[in-house]
């Protein structure tokens, strides 16, 4: 198992690296939005829930750019049978996969999350609010990247796979933006020193928890001819 | 061989559907180990639809299927890695180099890295191991494609219209891995009457999905092959 | 085989009187409520539809489970007709909630009921299953996807609900009549008359479908086989079926 996602994860890593393209290409698409809302929203400045909203709004889109990637190559040139010829376990491509989808959001999130406090960002963000908006990220980041991995090997098999996987993965990821949201929308108000609700970052893993089993679970299912 | 060797492979009325279209129907052969089964017909009639369920990649509809001794309903674990299927497709990433690709396939099936540098060296590809594949031609990337199915040194050979983007250089480099000196049990598909027979020991001609002639290969014709295309 | 027809005509009878029963006692029976008048009886036909849209749901995610297990075209039928009146009936509860938030608070759509705003989300994604369905040829490969389209929404649909539930109360504690638990006796014996009645209401129309479909796949079958033509294939996000005369002569 581990030398299949090891052997998975290399050869990932080097189809990205070879020809950039999701995470340019997610982190360009964060930046135009931000720009897009400084005009919807008419604001030069957004603090407190209306920074939150922004923020996971701009993450949540910026995702399904990643999702409706994920599995093309493989679909395309061969890379499923490929793999369903060796003899690894099958949820080794699951778990690749995820791995890869949370390596692309937080690399991506590097540069959005910089980009967004110097662009929109009123208050500002001190050490602290960063490492705690930090952990709102990965628990969200665990999430977007185990349903969108599911999304995302669900709709790769569909003739409509653009259509297929936002209809599909928005409404399945309501919960991760109503737990971030919320737990990140005190650390990026103006009064500043806001305190992390404990109550969403639990809302947060047990979502990434449940559909972390349950992508688990179903996965082979969707490899199979 | 001794003559109570279990098939490498042992199909009993495998059948495959596609919706209401039946591509398959009612398909039985045995190959015994070491030999080479080759499938006639005309594109439709069921020769990759057989491939693909003796490679594990797609499921029966009735019948059984053994592949060395294992049914591949229940144990299609036991047979994968076993197996090598060089198809249509090339089953290579575009845009890795075949270097990579072969690596790649060398740590799913925990092969030693030093192979890979082995076949590229026998098929002639060292020089282009650090190309993209894109930049190939045809015929090297079906070398490469080659490399990919044999470098777990498969018992089982599934080989589909393997010399078709070859020029006779390239079938001869490719020829000590997937010819009859392999020492592989191989089944392929072919167009081609002459060359088709000429390495076969069986030969399984499907029209329709249906079994249209089976018969040791030595009391087939060429014109018997041309009969399945009219 | 299965007969899918079989009972359907005492299921549906059952269904009538128990329906009309529940309208009747609603109506008549149950006191009206002190605060919200006769605008309240919307009451008997919203809850029970949402929660028998819930539950056809869940229903359709198990019998995805059970699918998945068994590779039984039957199972796959079940999942695409549950779910599918399902969702009609979510889409009658979003349309009742839709009316009695307009005449309780004088909006069509109102953000801080979380049932609501719930059942929203959970019909929105359930409105893909179709598409989804439509959008994949391969017959069985559709069943599988299907089926785990079905697993991961009804494993979301309670984790959703929690998720906006949490969202609302914490800026907008809930004041509801219904929500305190003192419901008079007879709104209660209304109110669980008419969520039989749903239920069955349910059952009759899903055993009905499946009936239709059934007939339908049986009849394509047997026209083939009277070697008429059958009209050209068409792409279908209805599950396929066996047919009595491809299992059965061949």
């Amino acid at each position: 198992m581990r030398r299949a996602v090891g052997a998975l994860l290399r050869k990932e890593a080097a189809l990205e690296l070879r020809t950039p393209q999701v995470i340019p290409g997610m982190a360009l698409f964060s930046i135009v939005t931000y720009v897009v809302f400084h005009f919807g929203l008419r604001r030069n400045q957004v603090s407190g829930d209306l920074a939150a909203g922004v923020l996971w709004v701009t993450i949540l889109f910026a995702a399904m750019l990643g999702i409706a990637r994920l599995f093309v190559t493989d679909r395309e040139e061969g890379g499923f049978d490929a793999f369903l010829l060796a003899p690894v376990d099958r949820t080794a491509m699951f778990v690749a996969k995820a791995i890869s989808m949370f390596t692309y959001l937080a690399l991506v999130q590097v540069v959005a999350i910089p980009a967004f406090v110097v662009l929109l960002l009123g208050p500002g963000l001190s050490g602290e609010e960063l490492l705690k908006l930090m952990a709102v990220l990965a628990l969200a980041d665990i999430g977007i990247a185990v349903v969108g991995t599911l999304v995302g090997a669900l709709a790769v098999q569909t003739r409509a796979r653009d259509l297929i996987t936002p209809l599909l993965a928005l409404p399945l990821l309501v919960p991760v933006v109503i737990g971030a949201a919320r737990a990140s929308a005190p650390l990026l108000t103006l009064t500043g020193a806001g305190t992390l609700p404990g109550r969403w970052l639990v809302v947060l893993a047990l979502y990434d928890l449940v559909f972390g089993l349950l992508a688990y679970a179903v996965f082979d299912f969707l490899l199979e001819d | 061989m001794t003559v109570d060797a279990t098939p490498a492979i042992d199909l009993r009325g495998v059948t495959r559907r596609y919706g209401d279209r039946t591509a398959l129907d009612d398909v039985t052969v045995a190959l015994e180990p070491g030999r080479t089964l080759v499938v006639f017909g005309p594109n439709g009639a069921g020769k990759s639809t057989l491939l693909r369920i003796l490679a594990t990649l797609l499921r029966m509809h009735g019948g059984t299927a053994k592949v060395l001794g294992h049914d591949l309903k229940s144990e299609d674990w036991k047979v994968r890695g076993r197996i090598g299927l060089l198809g249509h497709e090339p089953l290579l990433y575009r845009d890795l180099t075949v270097r990579e690709n072969l690596r790649f396939h060398a740590r799913l099936h925990d092969v030693p890295l030093a192979r890979v540098e082995e076949l590229l060296d026998e098929v002639g590809l060292i020089a282009r191991a650090d190309d993209q594949v894109h930049t190939l031609s045809r015929g090297l990337v079906q070398r490469a494609a080659v490399c990919r199915a044999v470098l777990h040194d498969p018992e089982v050979l599934l080989l589909d219209e393997p010399r078709a983007n070859l020029d006779p250089n390239a079938a001869a480099a490719v020829e000590p891995l997937i010819g009859p000196e392999s020492g592989r049990t191989r089944i392929i598909t072919s167009h081609d009457p002459a060359g088709g027979l000429a390495e076969a020991d069986l030969a399984l001609g499907l029209r329709a999905g249906r079994t249209a002639l089976l018969a040791p290969a030595a009391d087939v014709t060429a014109a018997m092959i041309g009969e399945l295309y009219r | 085989m299965v007969t899918y027809g079989k009972g359907l005509r005492p299921l549906a009878i059952l269904t009538v009187l128990v329906l009309g029963g529940g309208i009747a006692l609603a109506l008549f029976y149950a006191p009206m409520d002190a605060d919200q008048g006769f605008r309240q009886k919307i009451f008997y036909i919203h809850v029970p539809m949402a929660i028998v849209a819930m539950g056809g749901f869940i229903a359709g995610g198990i019998a995805g489970i059970m699918y998945l297990r068994t590779e039984d075209s039957k199972w796959d039928l079940r999942s695409y007709t549950w779910i599918h009146h399902a969702l009609i009936l979510a889409l009658g509860a979003l349309i009742t909630g839709s009316i009695w938030a307009k005449t309780s608070w004088g909006h069509w759509w109102v953000w801080d009921e979380p049932t609501l705003v719930s059942f929203l989300i959970v019909f929105l994604l359930y409105c893909t299953y179709q598409p989804l369905r439509f959008s994949i040829e391969d017959r069985e490969k559709q069943s599988r996807y299907a089926a785990v389209f079905a697993i991961t929404a009804g494993a979301f649909v309670p984790l959703n609900f929690m998720a906006v539930r949490m969202a609302q109360s914490l800026s907008h504690p809930r004041v509801f009549a219904t929500s305190n638990g003192g419901l008079p006796l007879k709104m209660q014996i209304a109110f669980y008359v008419m969520l039989a009645g749903m239920t069955l209401f349910f059952i009759t129309l899903t055993k009905f479908e499946m009936a239709s479909k059934n007939t339908r796949a049986q009849m394509g079958a047997l026209r083939r086989r009277l070697g008429g033509e059958d009209g050209p294939a068409r792409r279908s996000a209805a599950p396929a079926l066996p047919t009595a005369t491809e299992a059965g002569t061949a």
